[in-house]
């Protein structure tokens, strides 16, 4: 696709034009969560936060990998990350994430620790290759859009019979938590704008009980401000049908039943196990654990890591906000305990955090 | 030189270190001054005097439009400049690991002295270490400058007033983003290069020409965004900066958005920022559009009282969004 027509999507005539119907369509208050931290940061970005109708509700949802890895997990990253001759390999946004001692692998590294940030996971192969006498670690966090490429590495492993690759697996799912937030009587969500990532990879069906189950309207959805616009007008429509199908506005990318070779893939080296949320707790099925045969390959068996619930952190509110309950503003810590420089609780963690996106981008 | 690779002994204070500096140094940076190898160089200077220090620790050494010689000699040149000064001298210490191929270190002190002759200024006193292999990244550059003030008064980061034009001189993020993709080995597009490059001669027209420029700043590390950060809290004012008139190659656009990064935060290396009153802003634009290297230079923002000691993005759809100053570095995420 050319450049050209992709800056199509960033329009802003196009734009104001989206926003006009949108308000001429609106018949009440409509709550949506965004799913994404893409999507989070790309309504503050582009200052479509600033200029959304009033009755149009933003709420930011668990989508941000970083933010939802859970401190327990973390404390896992740092135990590692201290042992002799261990390299943990990581995409560069974890490494100021805290664990509950509010220690981080920027710290670790800073006492000794040798930790890589890596681009693509198959970079974690060559430092094994080049590094025979450590055992690389590959910190495996993030959705149904890395999975499948972690699970390729991690067959490539096999196949080279490189013995001193593993991987700490810590990947989530994304309707498994969607139904939790939903099913919540506490939560006031209208609809979902959907990860466009994610839905590259397994579709949009595994949706389908959002509108089936719930009533509520869902749009899998790109990241440019006439797409999430696109979106919000496609969920005020389809808010009116009793029993919604989920809606895919992402064409360009995303195809109804996603890359199911990426999903074989990834469901021949992991299976599906109960996982910690950070803020949100466990939820059942909505993790990735290595499948047996694989085991060799899994950090957690082979460092005997014990993954255990942390205590939840005095005053901080971040459960509500990724559940969409409260406005990051609201948290009595937020801007003040709790900033990007020294954050509290997952949402001011990660830059594609909720708390982060409102203390960085919003203007009052 | 008797070795293809430097050794400690070329850092021991002996015969050897006398041979690098006569062959290499001396040989690629002359000038009468440092040519008499005093302990110290004597230096003839009137007025008001700007100086500035600065370390270069670049990885890579070598990089697509330059390498940490002519980067230690444009970067220094051009923080002197910024206060409407005319840089006259550097001194320039190297802290050297065991084991660098000559050849490469030739290269860097040929092309600082390149870089020296381009900008107008001598290097007139220096120092050479040579420390064993692990202790430094291949090679450590410090470079101070000085120069003769000549702008009365001078710009300074605490003069930005309301109802100032806020220019850039040319697109940002290209140093930034050459220096990450060629560190991290990724194929971005072919002609992203740095833009580094000494302003000094661009920057003496604009204050000569100009009656009063209140700032200006280059936006290096944190790039356009942390800079104006620092601007705006020094003044106690808003600058309003819109998007859509900031300019960014295409490329530089591309590759940022394939790493998640952001060029207004990037590191700019030949680029500056200029704040001036409204009145004087074509005047200054047409100086930079003379000079190839500014030909690219536009206004981007104007400086408000809205939110003393914020930067305040207009988006092209007119929203609104802080544009803060950088918390620690930019890293790319996960998806």
């Amino acid at each position: 696709m050319s450049l050209k027509i992709l800056e199509k999507f960033k329009d802003p005539e196009l734009c104001k034009e989206l926003l006009k119907r949108l308000q001429a369509e609106l018949d009440g208050e409509i709550r949506f969560m965004e799913v994404c931290g893409t999507h989070t940061v790309a309504i503050f970005r582009s200052g479509l936060h600033s200029v959304l109708p009033k009755e149009v509700v933003h709420l930011s949802g668990p989508g941000c990998p970083v933010c939802v890895t859970h401190e327990s997990e973390v404390n896992a990253f740092l135990e590692l990350a201290g042992k002799e001759n261990v390299i943990i390999a990581t995409f560069g946004d974890l490494i100021k994430v805290p664990g509950d001692k509010g220690h981080c692998l920027k710290n670790a590294q800073a006492d000794g620790a040798r930790v890589e940030i890596i681009y693509s996971p198959f970079d974690s192969l060559e430092l094994a290759r080049r590094n025979p006498d450590c055992t690389v670690v590959f910190l495996g966090v993030g959705f149904e859009t890395t999975a499948p490429t972690i699970a390729a590495t991690v067959l490539m492993a096999k196949q080279e019979g490189l013995k001193n690759f593993k991987v700490l697996s810590f990947h989530k799912l994304v309707p498994p938590a969607l139904d939790v937030l939903i099913s919540d009587p506490e939560t006031r969500i209208d609809g979902f704008i959907l990860p466009g990532h994610v839905s590259t990879v397994i579709g949009i069906h595994p949706y389908d009980f959002i509108g089936a189950k719930y009533g509520k309207p869902a749009v899998v959805t790109g990241f440019d401000p006439v797409d999430i616009l696109q979106a919000l007008l496609h969920m005020v429509r389809s808010s009116k049908e009793e029993k919604p199908e989920p809606i895919n506005q992402y064409l360009r990318a995303v195809s109804e039943d996603g890359n199911p070779k990426a999903v074989e893939v990834m469901y021949q080296v992991f299976e599906t196990a109960d996982a910690l949320w950070r803020g949100i707790g466990l939820i059942p099925d909505s993790g990735l654990e290595f499948r047996e045969e694989f085991s060799e390959y899994d950090a957690k068996k082979v460092f005997d890591l014990d993954i255990g619930e942390c205590p939840p952190l005095p005053g901080c509110k971040c459960g509500d906000v990724l559940k969409g309950k409260m406005n990051p503003e609201e948290c009595p810590l937020f801007g003040k305990a709790c900033t990007p420089a020294k954050p509290v609780g997952p949402c001011m963690v990660s830059t594609e955090g909720s708390c982060a996106a409102y203390f960085k981008y919003k203007v009052d | 030189m008797s070795s293809d690779k430097v050794l400690l002994d070329y850092g021991s204070g002996g015969r050897a270190s006398q041979r690098l500096i006569s062959e290499l140094f001396v040989k690629y940076f002359a000038n009468p001054e440092l040519e008499r190898l005093n302990d110290a160089a004597s230096l003839k200077l009137k007025g008001n005097i700007s100086m500035s220090t600065d370390s270069f620790t670049v990885d890579p050494i070598f990089f697509p439009g330059g390498n940490i010689g002519s980067l230690a000699v444009h970067g220094t040149v051009n923080d002197v400049a910024m206060l409407g000064a005319i840089p006259k001298y550097l001194t320039c210490a190297y802290i050297i690991e065991e084991g660098l191929p000559m050849d490469d270190l030739e290269t860097i002190v040929k092309s600082m002295g390149e870089a020296c002759k381009e900008a107008g200024v001598n290097i007139v006193t220096g120092d050479t270490k040579v420390v064993p292999k692990g202790m430094v990244d291949k090679i450590f550059i410090n470079t101070t400058g000085v120069g003769e003030i000549i702008a009365d008064p001078g710009p300074s980061g605490d003069r930005a007033t309301v109802g100032d034009a806020v220019l850039v001189s040319g697109t940002m993020g290209d140093h930034g983003l050459t220096i990450l993709g060629t560190r991290e080995g990724l194929s971005l597009e072919s002609n992203v290069q740095s833009d580094s490059a000494s302003l000094n001669h661009l920057l003496i027209k604009l204050v000569q020409e100009i009656p009063d420029v209140h700032v200006l700043r280059d936006p290096t590390r944190g790039g356009l965004a942390t800079t104006l950060n620092e601007i705006t809290v020094s003044s106690n004012v808003c600058c309003e900066l819109d998007e859509s008139s900031i300019p960014v190659k295409p490329e530089v656009a591309g590759g940022c958005s394939f790493l998640g990064l952001d060029p207004l935060y990037l590191a700019n290396e030949g680029k500056f920022l200029c704040i001036l009153p409204q009145e004087y802003a074509e005047k200054a634009l047409e100086i930079m559009r003379a000079d190839k290297l500014g030909h690219d230079a536009c206004q981007v923002g104007t400086i408000t009282d809205a939110n003393p000691g914020k930067v305040i993005l207009v988006t092209p759809l007119g929203g609104r969004r802080l544009l803060n100053m950088l918390e620690g570095e930019q890293l790319p995420r996960i998806c």
